[in-house]
């Protein structure tokens, strides 16, 4: 009985295990490419000889890595700190305060999550192209601005996980601070954020990454623009533009995809739970 | 409360309701960012299924349309169900080991977290005819693998292979699924004599329906968009956007460049109209017949 026991653990862990690989697969290989030399990446073997680490040196002398990275960085970090900013008050006021129509209006807030980017993308260039650039005499394309500003009055899917969150906390925590005579901006910074902070992680990381990674807004917004391009647009281009070789496609995607990889696996306990929350308990 | 709205308020009626209208608006419209947009009725539409008069003459219409709405209903007719079928598989063999299922976890989600354009170079280069492993693999075997990204027919196949690496979100939420499941629902039927199948049947599948209904529905959402993975594979191999011969043409890839490439705007407005509107009737269907099939209790809400 326990020898049977044994055995199936042990099938089953190399099922997993053998699963895993071919998740990894990809990765790895991608990472040995990486180090590989020009001949080799064109041979398809897998163990780099010699390991050149100096490709990565070659794609930053090749192309501007450090600018990429900065305009990302500055995407990814300023619209999160947008969203988390405008999202919370939004949250509180659909899970926490009663009013008429609250209900509808939510509504309206989950709809949004159906509406193609593509219906509102097109007016949305337009305007930051005509009406917004002449009314202020900025210029918004050819920059991050139309990628950030928006994100600084609310977001539809990160306002739906911090509700689905707020409406867990019990609701005597906060009716106490209300009887003690405190307004909800003291029920939101004294109980709500304190106990909602796993949300709110949640919801700052899932936006980094979605911003980290965003191809279609840059692409529309940026690719008239070489100095103001993320690395995902930067990158897409890389292998047509500066080099056929894939050795170094594959260092500069490594070098694009090492950041969020490592933020995933720091976190990954935020990720899971909130992809849990919104789609388990919806 | 007006205060706290405010802010959304001003952002939902600049950012997506005024755009959306806008969109509408410049469907009817003939508009290349350079004269003003000159009102047209409904020739985009007509220009769309091709049944365009002009000037007394018949126009034969977008020849790339129908191109675009077959390739996009297939991913999504054969890349959504396969997504669904090898997560829930996924997820219940991380059911049946005691310990190390965070592990395993972990190490499924990441791929759905890499960055679209990275994610597509990668496959671009592990599909690649010759010396990409994946047919060097298949050469071992005795097969003589297909040209993938640039064969028309094994380009779409391809891209569903690359989208079954990014299923991790939904391996995370099929597996809290099941883990919902009650025990005694299993000792309940188990008593009666059931089998692996009738437990999987009648017990594990009406347990995840709400589940499975989610990512379908998301999943249309997403496939009627499907872009990234598209654009980036059909650029990297150097035939430009669509290669190999309109393949990898997808309605969102088609309505970019109409867009962007051609300045086609009040065209593709039209485009990104009937794009919204097929989705709305997609989810309407699926939410109409959802009573039917999808369970609703039982640790699920």
């Amino acid at each position: 009985m326990r020898r049977k026991r044994f055995l199936l653990a042990v099938a089953n862990h190399s099922v997993l295990i053998g699963v895993s690989a071919l998740f990894m697969f990809p990765i790895i290989y991608m990472f040995f490419t990486a180090v590989q030399s020009n001949d080799q990446a064109l041979t398809g073997s897998i163990w780099p000889h010699p390991f050149v680490w100096s490709n990565f040196k070659t794609v930053f002398d090749e192309i501007n890595v450090w600018r990429y990275l900065w305009n990302t960085f500055l995407y990814a970090g300023l619209s999160t700190v947008g969203v988390v900013c405008s999202c919370v008050p939004v949250a509180y006021a659909f899970s926490r305060i009663d009013w008429r129509g609250r209900n509808i209006v939510f509504l309206l807030v989950l709809s949004t999550l159906m509406l193609p980017t593509q219906v509102t993308s097109i007016p949305l260039y337009i305007l930051w192209a005509k009406q917004f650039h002449e009314w202020t005499g900025i210029q918004f394309i050819g920059t991050l601005k139309p990628l950030i500003i928006p994100s600084f009055f609310g977001d539809a899917f990160s306002i739906f996980l911090l509700r689905q969150f707020f409406l867990t906390i019990p609701k005597e925590l906060t009716d106490a601070i209300r009887v003690d005579g405190g307004g909800h901006l003291q029920v939101l910074w004294r109980v709500i954020i304190p106990l909602a902070k796993p949300a709110i992680v949640a919801v700052a990381l899932f936006n980094f990454i979605y911003a980290w990674n965003d191809f279609y807004g840059p692409l529309v917004y940026l690719a008239s623009n070489q100095d103001a391009q993320t690395l995902s647009v930067a990158l897409s281009s890389f292998r047509s533009l500066h080099h056929v070789d894939w050795n170094l496609t594959m260092a500069a995607a490594l070098i694009f995809m090492l950041p969020v990889i490592v933020i995933f696996f720091l976190a990954q306990r935020v990720f899971i739970e909130g992809i849990t929350l919104t789609g388990v308990k919806g | 409360m007006r205060l706290v709205l405010s802010p959304w308020i001003f952002g939902f009626v600049v950012f997506t309701a005024g755009p959306m209208l806008l969109s509408l608006y410049y469907s009817f419209t003939h508009y290349d960012l350079i004269s003003s947009p000159r009102w047209i009725g409904l020739d985009n539409y007509r220009y769309m299924i091709g049944k365009l008069t002009l000037n007394g003459q018949p126009n034969q219409g977008d020849p790339y349309f129908g191109t675009a709405v077959r390739n996009t209903i297939w991913i999504i007719v054969v890349g959504l169900p396969l997504r669904i079928v090898f997560a829930i598989a996924t997820a219940m063999l991380l059911t049946r080991p005691k310990r190390g299922v965070n592990g395993y976890r972990t190490l499924f989600f990441m791929p759905s977290m890499a960055p679209t354009v990275g994610a597509s170079l990668v496959f671009v280069y592990l599909f690649n005819p010759v010396t990409g492993p994946i047919n060097q693999f298949l050469g071992h075997l005795g097969i003589n693998g297909p040209l993938w990204f640039f064969d028309p027919t094994w380009a779409k196949p391809a891209l569903v292979v690359l989208g079954l690496w990014g299923i991790g979100d939904a391996i995370v939420l099929y597996l809290a699924g099941l883990l919902n499941v009650p025990r005694d629902l299993y000792e309940a039927i188990s008593v009666e004599g059931a089998n692996a199948w009738q437990r999987f049947r009648y017990v594990t599948f009406p347990m995840l329906t709400p589940v499975i209904f989610f990512t379908l529905i998301i999943g249309i959402i997403d496939g009627f968009q499907y872009f990234d993975q598209a654009y980036v594979s059909a650029t990297t191999t150097g035939n430009g956007v669509g290669s190999p011969q309109n393949s990898l043409l997808f309605y969102s890839v088609w309505l970019y460049e109409q867009a962007f490439t051609y300045f086609h705007m009040g065209y593709a407005a039209a485009m990104a109209w009937i794009l919204f509107i097929a989705t709305m009737v997609l989810t309407a269907i699926l939410l109409l017949t959802s009573r039917r099939w999808v369970h609703y209790g039982g640790g699920l809400s």
